[in-house]
């Protein structure tokens, strides 16, 4: 993968990577994420190609120095088009003992270490459960390790620009980011310029930062820290404009962007929930556009304020994770029983119960699709990559307004948290989403009937309050089909429940078929649902380097499933489905269509490793 | 606009399917002769209810209804109310719907101050599940899952909208159209959340609870009226209400200066007075304040909101998408691959 080159830079070697991962871990107050995507967004304007994926700890303040205090956030740059933010890092920069620990079984044999050696005494070894010092025993002698006094170093940048007491060392991480750009060679100004803006109101802050980061670029530079430095050409990505987004922003914009498409005001309604609290922070920030958000007292109460926005008129939403869906799961019901349109978020963590509240896990599949009371087959929509939350956002709100219908739009933790370059949208060409509110009598009678349904969408009519003449009443008891009345007869009952099912399994013909990539005469399927989308189409590729057919395949759509699926799935012998839970679409798809497809499952945390698949792959292929 | 209606406007083909007797037809008619009268277009009324015999309520209103689920219609009416000013947005819920499964929704939609009108029919049992005993029904009752008497302490609702910082409160009657229909006059009027108990008769489950306020020669001794402005006498005037270390208690009109009896104040800042009115009975047992116990004034949720959102037009302009998904930063890369910052 390397390929050695002299540079100007005197003295070193500059070794060039079609990628690299690089991964930041101190103690939760070192400032790691900060540094991390400091780092993306220099390496965005570099031109790479990225991924990142954050990973913090459940508490807010750990205790320092302690293993559950640690917090990394993780980056792979590359000169192509890569799909995940990489399996292990080839650099590790360890902040403390702690951060070491935890994270140094992860880099490759033969990365390079950076650590900051200020904090390696008695104390933090010990805090960390080392019994000998690393720095001294030997343990890293398969690593290049980089020893630095960050601590030392950036007391010393900072002297003049009037930072004082704990502020000194608030620095450090702008340290450390410094030295990472000369070892990367990666651009300062965007830093330096980042650093003027986002501390202008505190230029002694902007200062000591400043001071610190070109501190860590010049000890870099003077002392050769290293023989070796390291590059990562720029990707030839398509020309357009670009951002860097995390799956949470991109969800909450996509929501914003439906509502203006649609013509409609934005409703969220919803109770703070790791990791789904991100998108009532940034839409709370949006009130220009209208968007109206609320935290309620709880999760059925956020559901319940968008039921009666969604009856009022709005593009209503609510959002939460597993626990906070548990919860909602009454109200899903209702609101398939009223047929309003609604938009329900489940941003999936770790479970059951609180379980792993930072983690990603795709385990609330078969919850969605099946986890109601009575018959209610409610659309189920998934995300696949952090910029395909912008789009799967606007169809979550087409399809609920079309077809008058609640829908589920999936995300989990590493979407949500984990980044992307996005290529900008034009705006304008993002189609309209039709909004037909009832405004005559549509009976014979010049009555209202509000249960009459759309000839080809079998969407019933949605009249707002306000409207004069279509006063009606909508409830949870059985309604008589046309009229909405109530009623308890049998048969009608038999007909509603098969009406609104049809309506739900009518939309498989207003999607897309699912496609299939890669090798179209394989005899082995890769089959994906939500986060696992990059490193299924990554360990694929990697299984084609080792000259192996294999074709991949995505669903975006698990309620209706596309209506080729069943096709798709019987051109193939075999059929590989890895998945962050026990096997959830594995019983699904073969229970639907069976066929003898096979899991490959993990609840540990974390996203699957690209090199975990591949293995699978060529086992299944032996 | 005023609009000439009449009940029969606010009436659906619907056939009303409450027990014969039953409390909820003299509310309803109530409600509907109400309406009527106000002369309001009926397509801005909204009437939201969970779960029990009352919750049928919006079936038989010709108005929007939403018959919802057990104990959420305040947070479903607030999500109406918030995002539709215009409309006059009704909650119709039990004594277990309201104080019970829905509990928190009731406290938090009082304590926002969401311009609802939320009218609790209190029968003190549930009706719909055919006689449990409720929150509101009394310590010892006998009831099918009480065999041997409840060891629940029951709710005070006006007490606990009181605490929950309800700004208007007020207690009425079912049989007494005349009163409901004033306390919905004023609930009307009042701008914010506005909570009304009405006492329910439930004939089947639990007839004659509130005989005491109805009973031809009970009410006469039992009924307190409050009214703005005036001393607290009933009873024919031989009875008074006086505060006490803060303390409502009942004493003989004559055995005190008539200077010293309290004047009802409805509109009071601070709600202790009204609480201490709330706590003169525990239950339709004896002498039991009717009328508006709070009436005050506060910035309403939905108001307050809807100000942020003009305000943020105003600063900041309509959203503009496009500049939106470019707050972050971008980076341009041009055919040539050449990237630069923007
Ligand atoms: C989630 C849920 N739990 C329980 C019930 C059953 N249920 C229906 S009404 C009711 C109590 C109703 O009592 P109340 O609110 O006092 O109304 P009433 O019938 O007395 O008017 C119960 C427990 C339900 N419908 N939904
Ligand atoms: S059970 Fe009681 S509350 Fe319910 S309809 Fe009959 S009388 Fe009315
Ligand atoms: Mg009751």
């Amino acid at each position: 993968m390397a390929e050695e080159s002299a540079t100007d830079r005197p003295q070193t070697q500059t070794q060039t990577f079609d990628r690299l991962v690089i991964r930041f871990a101190g103690d939760s107050g070192d400032g790691m994420q900060l540094a991390g995507s400091r780092f993306t967004d220099a390496s965005a304007l570099f031109g790479n190609d990225l991924a990142t994926l954050p990973s913090y700890p459940a508490e807010i303040r750990a205790p320092a120095g302690t293993l559950p205090g640690v917090s990394s956030f993780q980056v792979q740059i590359a000169d192509y088009d890569i799909l995940t933010a990489g399996d292990e890092p080839d650099c590790l920069v360890a902040m403390n003992p702690a951060a070491l620990k935890k994270n140094l079984k992860d880099l490759r044999d033969g990365g390079t270490l950076i650590i900051n050696t200020d904090a390696f005494d008695e104390r933090n070894l010990a805090k960390a459960g080392f019994e000998s010092n690393p720095l001294e025993d030997g343990s890293l002698d398969s690593y290049r390790v980089i020893k630095v006094p960050m601590d030392e170093l950036t007391t010393e940048a900072v002297r003049e620009t009037g930072v004082t007491g704990r502020d000194v060392l608030r620095s450090k991480n702008f340290f450390a980011l410094g030295l990472m750009a000369w070892l990367f060679g990666r651009p300062t100004q965007p830093t330096l310029d980042w650093i003027e803006k986002k501390f202008s109101r505190k230029p002694e802050v902007a200062a000591a930062n400043a001071a610190a980061f070109k501190a860590g670029y010049n000890f870099g530079e003077t002392t050769e820290a290293t023989k070796v430095t390291f590059e990562v050409k720029p990707a030839t990505l398509p020309a357009g404009t670009y951002t860097n987004i995390t799956g949470n922003i991109a969800l909450a914009w996509g929501l914003v962007a439906a509502a203006q498409k649609a013509g409609l005001p934005l409703f969220y309604g919803t109770y703070p929930i790791t990791p789904a609290s991100d998108i009532l922070h940034e839409l709370s920030r949006h009130k220009n556009f209208g968007v109206r958000t609320l935290q309620a007292e709880d999760e059925i109460a956020g559901i319940g304020t968008a039921i009666g926005a969604a009856f009022a008129g709005c593009l209503a939403v609510t959002g939460s994770s597993g626990p906070g869906i548990a919860l909602k799961s009454e109200a899903i019901s209702l609101a398939f029983m009223l047929e309003l349109p609604l938009v329900v978020v489940n941003v999936q963590r770790g479970g059951p119960s609180t379980g792993l509240p930072t983690k990603p896990e795709q385990s609330d599949l078969l919850f969605s699709l099946y986890g109601r009371h009575g018959e209610s087959p409610v659309p189920v929509l998934a995300i696949a990559s952090p910029s395909d939350a912008f789009d799967m956002a606007i169809e979550a709100a087409r399809i609920a307004i079309k077809y008058m219908t609640p829908v589920l739009l999936l995300s989990d933790n590493y979407i949500a948290n984990g980044s992307e370059p996005w290529k900008l949208p034009n705006v304008d060409e993002i189609p309209p989403i039709p909004v037909k509110f009832a405004k005559h009598p549509n009976g014979p009678d010049g009555k209202f009937l509000p249960y009459m349904r759309d000839f080809d969408t079998f969407a019933r009519p949605w009249a707002v309050p306000g409207t004069p003449g279509l006063e009606h009443r909508v409830g949870g008891l059985e309604k008589e089909a046309v009229t909405g009345n109530v009623s308890y007869d049998p048969a009608n009952h038999q007909l509603m429940v098969d009406s609104r099912a049809w309506k739900v399994a009518n939309i498989a013909n207003d999607i897309p078929e699912v496609e299939v990539e890669g090798d179209q005469d394989a005899d082995l399927l890769v089959l994906g649902w939500g986060s696992t989308y990059g490193p299924n189409r990554a360990a694929a590729r990697r299984a084609r380097l080792e000259g192996v057919k294999v074709a991949t395949a995505h669903l975006r759509y698990l309620n209706p499933l596309p209506r080729n699926l069943g096709d798709v799935l019987r051109r193939f012998p075999k059929i590989l489905i890895p998945e962050l839970n026990t096997g959830q679409l594995l019983k699904h798809i073969r229970s639907e269509y069976l066929v003898d497809a096979v899991g490959l499952n993990k609840v540990m945390g974390e996203p699957f490793k690209v090199a975990e698949i591949t293995d699978k792959i060529l086992e299944m292929k032996k | 606009m005023t609009l000439s209606y009449t009940r029969a406007d606010f009436q659906t083909d619907q056939e009303v399917r409450w027990c014969p007797g039953c409390g909820d037809y003299t509310i309803l008619a109530s409600v509907q002769q109400f309406l009527a009268r106000l002369g309001r277009p009926r397509e801005q009324f909204v009437f939201v209810s969970g779960i029990g015999c009352s919750s049928r309520f919006p079936y038989y209103m010709n108005t929007y209804g939403m018959h919802s689920i057990h104990g959420r219609a305040p947070a479903i009416a607030t999500g109406i109310a918030v995002t539709r000013p215009d409309l006059s947005v009704w909650v119709v819920t039990g004594d277990g719907d309201a104080l019970s499964i829905g509990g928190n929704h009731l406290i938090h939609a009082l304590r926002r101050n969401v311009n609802i009108k939320i009218l609790l029919f209190n029968n003190q049992i549930y009706g719909l599940t055919k006689g449990q005993y409720s929150p509101t029904s009394e310590l010892g009752k006998t009831t099918k899952s009480s065999p041997f008497g409840t060891i629940d302490h029951p709710f005070n609702p006006v007490s606990l909208a009181l605490g929950a910082e309800a700004t208007f409160v007020a207690r009425t009657l079912d049989m007494d159209r005349e009163h409901t229909q004033m306390v919905l006059q004023k609930a009307y009027e009042h701008e914010g959340a506005a909570f009304i108990e009405i006492y329910q008769n439930c004939n089947v489950f639990n007839d004659k609870a509130f005989i005491q306020l109805t009973g031809k020669e009970e009410r006469v001794h039992n009924r307190i009226n409050l009214e703005h402005g005036k001393p607290i006498v009933f009873d024919e005037g031989k009875k008074a209400v006086v505060l006490r270390d803060g303390q409502a208690v009942i004493v003989d009109s004559n055995s005190v200066d008539p200077g010293a009896i309290l004047v009802h104040d409805e509109t009071r800042p601070d709600p202790s007075v009204a609480f201490a009115l709330s706590r003169l009975s525990h239950g339709p047992y004896g002498p039991t304040p009717l009328g508006v116990f709070r009436n005050v004034s506060r910035p309403t949720y939905d108001a307050e909101m809807n100000r942020q959102l003009e305000e943020a037009r105003a600063q900041r302009g309509p959203g503009d998408l496009s500049k939106l998904i470019r707050s972050l930063g971008t980076w341009t890369v041009d055919e040539g691959g050449e990237i630069t910052e923007g």
